[in-house]
């Protein structure tokens, strides 16, 4: 089945180049969503199946693999109606599909990869292919963003290379040479823990620049404020889940060795850092899109304090992985339609929102509900999960200063959105205002409610995934 | 042997320090993947005719050819001033390369592990150190791709020093994405030379709060 998806998807990748037909091209783009979901539904019915010898379905990465392919059909849809409402020419729109198609397939090869060599490599490829479409709109600061990018992510992957190579330093010496993540585990009792800790550290710098967590956040912050919407919404939330689980494999990898309480520590750091910093600088951002990145950066380091808690922190970590994911994806939809209705991110030029667009005001009103994870929201399950977590623990200074912290967020969030949503706007040229379509919101509603659903209350299936996923960790 | 290669290629690092003309920059790494071909090349024990294409793809065509000749275009192209401007002194800057050397010295002896080469991992490890140097004391952004390809040397090295090889379809992954990456900041840098009137990371500083 996968090469048949690798293969397919090139030719797919290839017509949609080549094709300046608009039809064709939907029905291109329909045929990739219809493999893509054959992949996910084959992946779930054959866990643990190895394919290619490369690749295995595991319970973790068929999470994200389905998170993926929801996530797939509605960024498709919104780039559709973005690019339309920028009358792009159909060469440019040929370019965004084939990237945004190689994107998709790229996050797939990494999350099924089951050599950490593999997930390497496609992790390198979603670097170069979201360069692509961050730099669509070809302005001086998506050229300075694009730049900045795909700069600091080769570097940031370099470094995750020397720490494959310190790692398999640590196995040449036990005597394994295999780099699967299904051996190494077994190897790595009696190795030098120097080593280990040197490959746990470069590891994770290098991953957390997809991941957006602390030592390498700035340029997922800058790549948001200038990709089209539908792509923040794939930098926020698929791609991270990437460096999620590039960070989250390393970790479980070497969970059961003597250096799990150090990395614990490290972990702990970078998440309450992230935390520290993003609440700095939501405080006094001005432009939508970065604010809602710097709340990215938040909940990246709430998931990095749940996996550096244990026990149930594990879980949670996983579980808020997946409901950010929704959150945030129908959060970036809406502001695509924000940005057509005013024409501006800043959020000081905009205000009364309701008036102008009664649906997405809506939209935005259940965001701000579920981002700050208040009780309806699926999130509040998974943050009082971390929260727990670490009270268990027995992280009490940290706990408080997360949640003064996390208040000090709702406040920047509530303020801001209130703001676009009730304020009447300062000079605002009302006949330049667009009206939108109110069936644009469907989606985010729906991602919405799934977030709901998953968090309240979670089908058994799904829970049963999460908990395979972290069996070999320490409990 | 080999370690005389080495430590001339620690020397070019020196070198590197305090060069003061783009070519001599791009000279300096077209010698380095000569050196890495000649360490490669004795470290091998048996000579398998696939690796040794392969080795000698990713050392003498690429980085002594491929990527010396693209960078020679682009500071053709976009009429690059031919001084390399760091923000620091020359002289500052041999002291700092030294640190950095001493420094892993250093660390690599208060590693107690039987089976480690030493030398082998004091020239990769400074010359990653030294690649992330001259990426912040640099201002033109030529300069910091420079400074990306010197870390790549420090990686290969490095990865030679642990000896453990991976399966042949990682490797020629690997290169291929090294390749690609220097190909696309390659074109953004072209497209930074046509919008901007000069290529200075001080033009790349509009995205903040």
């Amino acid at each position: 089945m996968f090469h048949y998806y690798l293969i397919i998807t090139i030719l797919l990748a290839a017509g949609t180049i080549i094709n300046r037909n608009n039809t064709i091209r939907i029905l291109l783009l329909g045929a990739f969503l219809v493999l893509q979901t054959t992949l996910a539904i084959y992946g779930y019915s054959n866990l643990h199946k190895e394919e290619f010898s490369f690749f295995a379905y595991d319970s973790l990465g068929v999470i994200f693999l389905g998170v993926l392919t929801i996530l797939s059909y509605t960024t498709i849809i919104h780039s559709y109606i973005y690019l339309k409402s920028r009358n792009e020419s159909s060469w440019r729109q040929s370019i965004y599909f084939t990237a945004l198609i190689l994107l998709i397939a790229a996050m797939t090869c990494a999350y099924l990869a089951s050599y950490i060599g593999v997930l390497w490599v496609f992790i390198e490829i979603t670097t170069l292919s979201v360069a692509v479409l961050i730099y669509h709109e070809r302005t001086h600061l998506s050229l300075e963003a694009t730049w900045k990018y795909v700069f600091i992510c080769s570097i940031g992957i370099t470094f995750a290379f020397v720490g494959i190579v310190f790692l398999s330093k640590a196995l040449s010496e036990t005597g394994s040479v295999n780099l699967s993540f299904a051996d190494i585990p077994q190897h790595l009792k009696n190795a030098n823990t120097l080593w280990l800790k040197l490959a746990f550290l470069f590891m994770l710098v290098g991953f957390s620049t997809k991941m957006g967590l602390f030592p390498m956040h700035t340029i997922a912050v800058d790549a948001h404020t200038v990709a089209p919407p539908p792509i923040s919404a794939f930098i926020s939330t698929t791609l991270m889940n990437v460096g999620f689980l590039a960070i989250f494999r390393t970790y479980s990898l070497m969970a059961n060795t003597s250096i799990q309480p150090w990395m614990n520590q490290v972990l702990l750091w970078c998440g309450i850092l992230s935390i520290f910093v993003s609440t700095v600088y939501i405080l006094k951002v001005s432009h939508l899109k970065r604010m809602f990145a710097y709340s990215s950066l938040e909940h990246m380091g709430l998931t990095a304090l749940g996996l550096a808690s244990g026990g149930i922190g594990y879980f949670a970590a996983i579980l808020h992985m997946v409901l950010h994911s929704f959150v945030k994806a129908s959060v970036f939809y809406q502001i695509d339609q924000i940005h057509r209705t005013f024409h501006t991110y800043i959020i000081r030029k905009t205000g009364n929102y309701f008036s102008k667009n009664l649906v997405g005001a809506l939209v935005m009103l259940f965001v701000f509900i579920s981002i700050t994870a208040m009780p309806p929201s699926g999130m509040f399950v998974s943050e009082f999960l971390i929260f727990r977590s670490l009270f268990e623990s027995h992280q009490i200074f940290i706990l408080i200063f997360v949640l003064l912290f996390l208040t000090l967020i709702f406040w920047a969030l509530g303020k801001n959105i209130f703001k676009l949503l009730f304020t009447p706007p300062i000079d605002i040229e009302e006949h330049k205002i667009t009206p939108i379509n109110p069936w644009e919101s469907l989606s985010q509603f729906l991602l919405l409610s799934i977030a709901i659903y998953l968090g309240l209350n979670p089908p058994t299936e799904f829970v049963a995934l999460i908990k395979e996923s972290i069996i070999l960790l320490p409990h | 042997m080999i370690h005389v290669i080495l430590i001339t290629f620690l020397i070019t690092l020196f070198y590197m320090a305090i060069a003061n003309r783009m070519l001599t920059y791009i000279k300096i790494l077209a010698f380095q993947g000569l050196l890495l071909f000649v360490i490669v090349f004795i470290q091998l024990n048996e000579i398998n005719t696939i690796n040794l294409i392969l080795i000698l793809l990713e050392t003498i065509v690429f980085k002594s050819l491929a990527v010396p000749i693209f960078l020679n275009f682009i500071l053709k192209r976009n009429k690059i001033t031919r001084e390399a401007e760091p923000f620091v002194p020359n002289f500052v800057s041999l002291i700092i390369t030294t640190v950095i050397i001493v420094f892993t010295i250093l660390l690599v002896n208060s590693i107690n592990d039987p089976y480690l080469d030493k030398i082998f991992f004091i020239v990769a490890l400074s010359t990653l150190f030294t690649g992330v140097y001259i990426i912040v004391s640099r201002r033109k952004i030529l300069t910091h791709v420079m400074g990306y390809l010197v870390i790549e040397n420090g990686v290969f090295i490095l990865s030679l020093a642990v000896g453990s090889e991976m399966t042949m379809l990682v490797n020629i992954g690997i290169m291929l994405d090294i390749f690609v990456s220097v190909l696309v900041l390659g074109i953004f840098m072209n497209r930074i030379g046509n919008t901007f009137e000069e290529m200075s990371v001080d033009n790349l500083t509009n995205l903040k709060d």
